[in-house]
């Protein structure tokens, strides 16, 4: 993982259950077959309504029509981002449209799970509610090693939660890489 | 140490003596469920992970439920189906409710008795009647509904694939121990009111984000009054406030319910009495009144008497939460002798609950004579609707319409389309709906002396 993610950001708002990242009529989609697992990124984020969809202004689509990977390199949500069904589909299709970092007031366990022992996405968090203080579109700088994000639209910077106890997962790549690193499963 | 149920429940799994709310444990699981929809992926990850050849950490542990997308003709679905009928011939699955009635192409047609399939439908509602539900062992699947099995005084919840592929080669998971939020239901349960009123209160409450991480523990005279299928709906239910798991400690009603249905041994475990919780609420259930969450989340909750003047296009009663026995007879007090206004859908969640209809009668008229004679348009077990699912899928939400259901999850797009509205409650509150084509208090239409979900 860079160290340094740099790019738009795409923002939404509170409550984005798995529903809204991947629509359940997606769900046979088999993410072990790679022509399949493609699908996953062109539909990530589709069950999001069109108004609340890319804020403030809404009607934003995170992946265009007909592209398989987004224009956006970091997502910022509000409270309870991921909630809903633990199917690992979720972080497993925003990862599929190419965003590696997420940013949110705080996570659904077992989204939160899924991001990390996964290795698909690194779920970051913010001390204070940061929804209103970008734009969809606002070119960003998430540093991972401090943590924090910078509006360069805006030019204002925000400390971000450290990573904690789910730092050596993340680090070593997911929790299978994490076993084999500290022993519990061999090499 | 004075611990919790759900402590020490992790306390044993993971070989220590005492564990504290905060700590990391690496526990042993007793059961790993999957499904249709995330067995596949979590095989992929599985035979990536330790090799196509490895076995899977015990295959009487193991227990594979095909419920989601069964009665749908959606090519990758059946494909899906294969796959698990593969892996569980390879590893000797002991425990594969296959759908063998699906073969070849179009909607497949249903079983014709429970006797004559190994599909079972809904897997928290199976896992019960199967006796893979039991006290004090630890269960993990890959559906966020797993914490259903709670209601047996057990630690259960659900993971993803990464997760559910690390248990099914090692038998392991880590988990963080949750504190514990206790919530005491007391009174006497009035005749409107049911286990899905009690837990619509309780989200509204505390909000879906209001147990993140922790534990939901669920007492109290008024709870314990309760069936087994009531008990299964709070549970069920703990997710969406953000619980990790829902517990509640097996009364002699719990054990024998268990013990009628398995030959395992298990040990339950019980608070010790100067537990500490994170927090303690208690609910005067006498004083509730039938409840609705309002779209799109289970915390919107109301009265269903506020919400009146809003227009409801179908019913639907189905699904783990609410396609049990108990929630069909509730259904059925509201119905009989009368005609539903609304397109309503009646979706038991297992064979099991399916061949109930037929067998349990209100007032000498079986259920499903009742939901027939009332109009409604009764499908075969499994999760249908709840999800949406595929476009064909029986009783799914396709256009934007109000639907008012029984299940557990109304956020935008939940039932089907992102337009349709999904009011979460009780099946006494839906099916006085179905009357009326407005959210309706079922005391307009239920007069019972006593609560239908009561131990007899």
């Amino acid at each position: 993982m860079e160290p340094r993610i740099t790019g738009k950001v795409f923002v939404l708002g509170d409550n984005i259950d798995t529903d809204q990242i991947i629509p359940a009529e997606y769900l046979s989609y088999n993410p072990a077959l790679p022509e399949e697992r493609r699908q996953f990124g062109r539909l990530a984020l589709s069950g999001v309504p069109l108004a609340q969809s890319g804020l403030p202004k809404g009607n934003c689509r995170f992946v265009q029509e007909g592209k398989f990977k987004t224009d956006y390199a970091v997502i910022l949500g509000g409270k309870n981002f991921g909630c809903g069904s633990s199917r690992e589909h979720a972080p497993l299709a925003i990862a599929e449209a190419g965003v590696k970092v997420v940013v949110a007031e705080f996570y659904a366990r077992i989204f939160y799970r899924n991001s990390i022992n996964g290795g698909y996405l690194v779920p970051l968090e913010t001390p204070s509610r940061l929804v209103e203080q970008f734009s969809t579109g606002d070119e960003v700088e998430v540093d991972l090693a401090a943590p924090a994000i910078t509006n360069r639209t805006t030019g204002k910077s925000f400390a971000l939660s450290p990573l904690g106890q789910a730092g050596p997962i993340i680090l070593a790549g997911g929790v299978f890489e994490y076993a084999r690193k500290t022993g519990l499963l061999a090499r | 140490m004075a611990m919790t149920m759900t402590e020490k429940v992790l306390a044993r799994h993971s070989g220590a003596k005492s564990v504290v709310a905060g700590d990391n444990v690496w526990v042993n699981v007793d059961v790993l469920m999957t499904h249709d929809i995330c067995g596949p992926a979590t095989i992929g990850i599985f035979e990536e992970e330790f090799g196509k050849n490895a076995k899977v950490f015990d295959p009487d542990k193991v227990v594979i439920v095909p419920d989601h997308y069964i009665f749908t003709a959606d090519t990758k679905s059946h494909r899906n189906l294969e796959i698990l009928r593969d892996f569980a011939k390879r590893h000797q699955i002991r425990y594969f409710y296959d759908a063998d009635f699906v073969k070849g192409e179009g909607v497949p047609k249903p079983y014709l008795s429970a006797a004559q399939t190994a599909f079972k439908g809904v897997c928290h509602v199976a896992l019960a009647e199967n006796g893979h539900d039991r006290p004090g062992e630890v269960l993990i699947g890959t559906d966020s509904h797993t914490c259903t099995a709670g209601a047996f005084g057990e630690f259960a919840t659900g993971v993803g694939n990464s997760d559910a592929a690390f248990v099914m080669g090692t038998g392991k998971l880590w988990l963080k121990v949750p504190a514990t939020m206790r919530f005491d239901f007391v009174g006497p349960v009035p005749p409107y009111i049911m286990g899905k009123d009690l837990i619509l209160h309780t989200i509204g409450l505390i909000g879906t984000d209001g147990a993140t991480y922790r534990a939901m523990e669920f007492a109290g005279e008024a709870l314990m009054s309760l069936n087994i299928d009531e008990r299964m709906t709070l549970t069920n239910m703990a997710i969406e406030a953000g619980g990790k798991n829902g517990i509640i400690a097996p009364d002699a009603l719990a054990l024998a319910y268990v013990r009628g249905r398995t030959k395992k041994s298990f040990e339950p475990v019980f608070n010790d009495a100067d537990a500490s919780y994170f927090s303690r609420t208690t609910i005067d259930v006498s004083k509730l009144e039938p409840t609705v969450a309002q779209p799109h989340s289970p915390d919107k909750a109301a009265t269903a008497r506020s919400l009146k003047q809003v227009k409801i296009d179908r019913s639907y009663i189905g699904s783990c939460t609410g396609g049990k026995v108990t929630d069909f007879i509730a259904a059925a007090c509201v119905l009989k002798g009368r005609t539903v206004k609304i397109d309503t859908y009646i979706v038991p969640a297992t064979t099991s609950v399916d061949m109930a209809l037929d067998a349990v009668k209100v007032e000498g008229q079986s259920l499903r004579q009742i939901f027939q004679a009332a109009g409604c348009k009764i499908g075969p077990a499994s999760c249908a609707a709840c999800l949406g699912g595929p476009a064909d899928t029986f009783g799914r939400a396709n256009a934007a319409i109000n639907v008012i259901s029984t299940t557990n999850r109304n956020f935008p797009g939940r039932m089907g389309s992102k337009e349709a509205g999904v009011f979460l409650a009780s099946p006494l509150t839906v099916a006085a709906t179905a009357l009326t084509g407005h959210v309706t208090d079922p005391r307009e239409y239920y007069s019972g002396a006593k609560a239908v979900g009561l131990v007899q």
